[in-house]
């Protein structure tokens, strides 16, 4: 009776522990991918429906986590379907030549307090730039939720060319904000 | 009080009346003429500039109305049928209202098609209702029959106004155009 005692109360404080393993499986479903884009100074959401990713993240120890994302750029939903027909266009996304872009990750670096700075290499239209995005990690149940943002210049990836790289009407700005949720790897 | 007391309108009653008046006759046709445009950075400036236009007619009808809340219209010559009187009022009291209905039929359109109005680019209003692709659609088609239905009344008001000048020779356009007083008399 002592020892089932004894062996209960170990269990209760070990499986805590057993559950700050590393956080592996994204799941889509229950993830968003979105965007701000600013035009005329309106902000006007837009998102990524489909997208997968591999990660590794273990709270424990964030620094050694890694990520990488592909996105099917055809799932772009930018606010409307006059606007989803139109960055299908060369001069925006050119869906036929980069149907896909990616990021990877090539550090995280601990803020505390589960706060995480999350760099990295991000991909569009070909071209290559590193961002770093501030992200927060929770634990909800057995997942682990990722939110962050960061933002990054359109022209950089030459998204908007010719008339559309005028930046009065649609702002070079745009902030990508993502909510991830992993579940542990099994 | 005695319908004789105010026979001008104020200033400010003049000067509310034509800054909308204006609006109104450049927001209409940029309206027709956008809804055909190609997606361009233009076009998004046009959209843009059509919203701001109509929600200053808005605001301005805001103080309309606190006018003539406050105030007593001069009077209609009397040489005017009381069926005419009565029509002229009707008239009045549908354009203070589609000036109020059509600008908040186009903000809540542009609401429900996920593009928050942004009052000249640097005041961003609230959304009226969500995005809802269903309601956009009767939004839209309440905003186009509006807007057609002042087109129209507006029209009206402006050839009874005529008329008043040219037919009947009384002082109906004048008090509210005093400048073409002057250069009549």
């Amino acid at each position: 009776m002592k020892k089932s005692l004894l062996f209960a109360a170990a269990t209760a404080i070990a499986i805590p522990f057993a559950q700050a393993t590393e956080f592996g499986t994204l799941l889509t479903d229950k993830s968003t991918l979105s965007f701000v884009s600013k035009q005329m100074g309106v902000p006007v959401d837009g998102s990524f429906k489909r997208f997968k990713a591999t990660l590794a993240f273990d709270p424990a120890k964030p620094q050694s986590g890694s990520t990488s994302f592909d996105l099917d750029m055809a799932s772009i939903d930018a606010g409307s379907q006059e606007a989803n027909d139109e960055v299908a266009d060369a001069k925006w996304f050119n869906l036929k030549q980069y149907p896909r872009a990616s990021f990877k990750s090539s550090a995280i670096k601990p803020l505390g307090n589960n706060r995480f700075e999350l760099h990295g290499a991000l991909t569009i239209k070909g071209t290559s730039k590193d961002v770093v995005a501030p992200a927060s990690f929770k634990q909800d149940g057995v997942n682990g939720v990722f939110d962050g943002a960061f933002t990054l210049k359109r022209l950089d990836f030459k998204i908007g060319e010719g008339e559309w790289a005028d930046t009065s009407t649609v702002a070079d700005e745009v902030q990508i904000k993502f909510h991830l949720v992993a579940a542990p790897k099994r | 009080m005695s319908r004789l007391d105010t026979t001008a309108y104020t200033r400010t009653a003049i000067v509310l009346h034509w800054l909308i008046a204006v609006l109104i006759l450049v927001a209409f046709p940029v309206g027709l003429y956008m809804v055909g445009l190609k997606l361009s950075p233009q076009k998004l400036a046009i959209y843009s500039w059509h919203k701001w236009a109509g929600m200053t007619v808005l605001a301005l009808m805001v103080l309309r109305l606190i006018w003539r809340m406050t105030h007593r219209p001069p009077a209609l010559p009397d040489s005017m049928r009381p069926l005419e009187k009565r029509l002229a009022q009707l008239v009045h009291w549908m354009l203070y209202l589609l000036m109020v209905a059509v600008p908040l039929a186009g903000w809540l359109f542009s609401s429900a098609k996920g593009f928050p109005v942004v009052w000249f680019g640097v005041l961003p209003l609230p959304d009226l209702v969500g995005k809802d692709a269903a309601l956009a659609e009767i939004l839209h088609a309440a905003h186009e029959v509006l807007a057609w239905t002042l087109i129209v009344l507006v029209a009206g008001h402006a050839a009874a106004a005529i008329k008043h000048h040219v037919v009947a020779r009384d002082d109906v356009l004048t008090r509210m155009l005093p400048f073409l007083k002057r250069i009549g008399s």
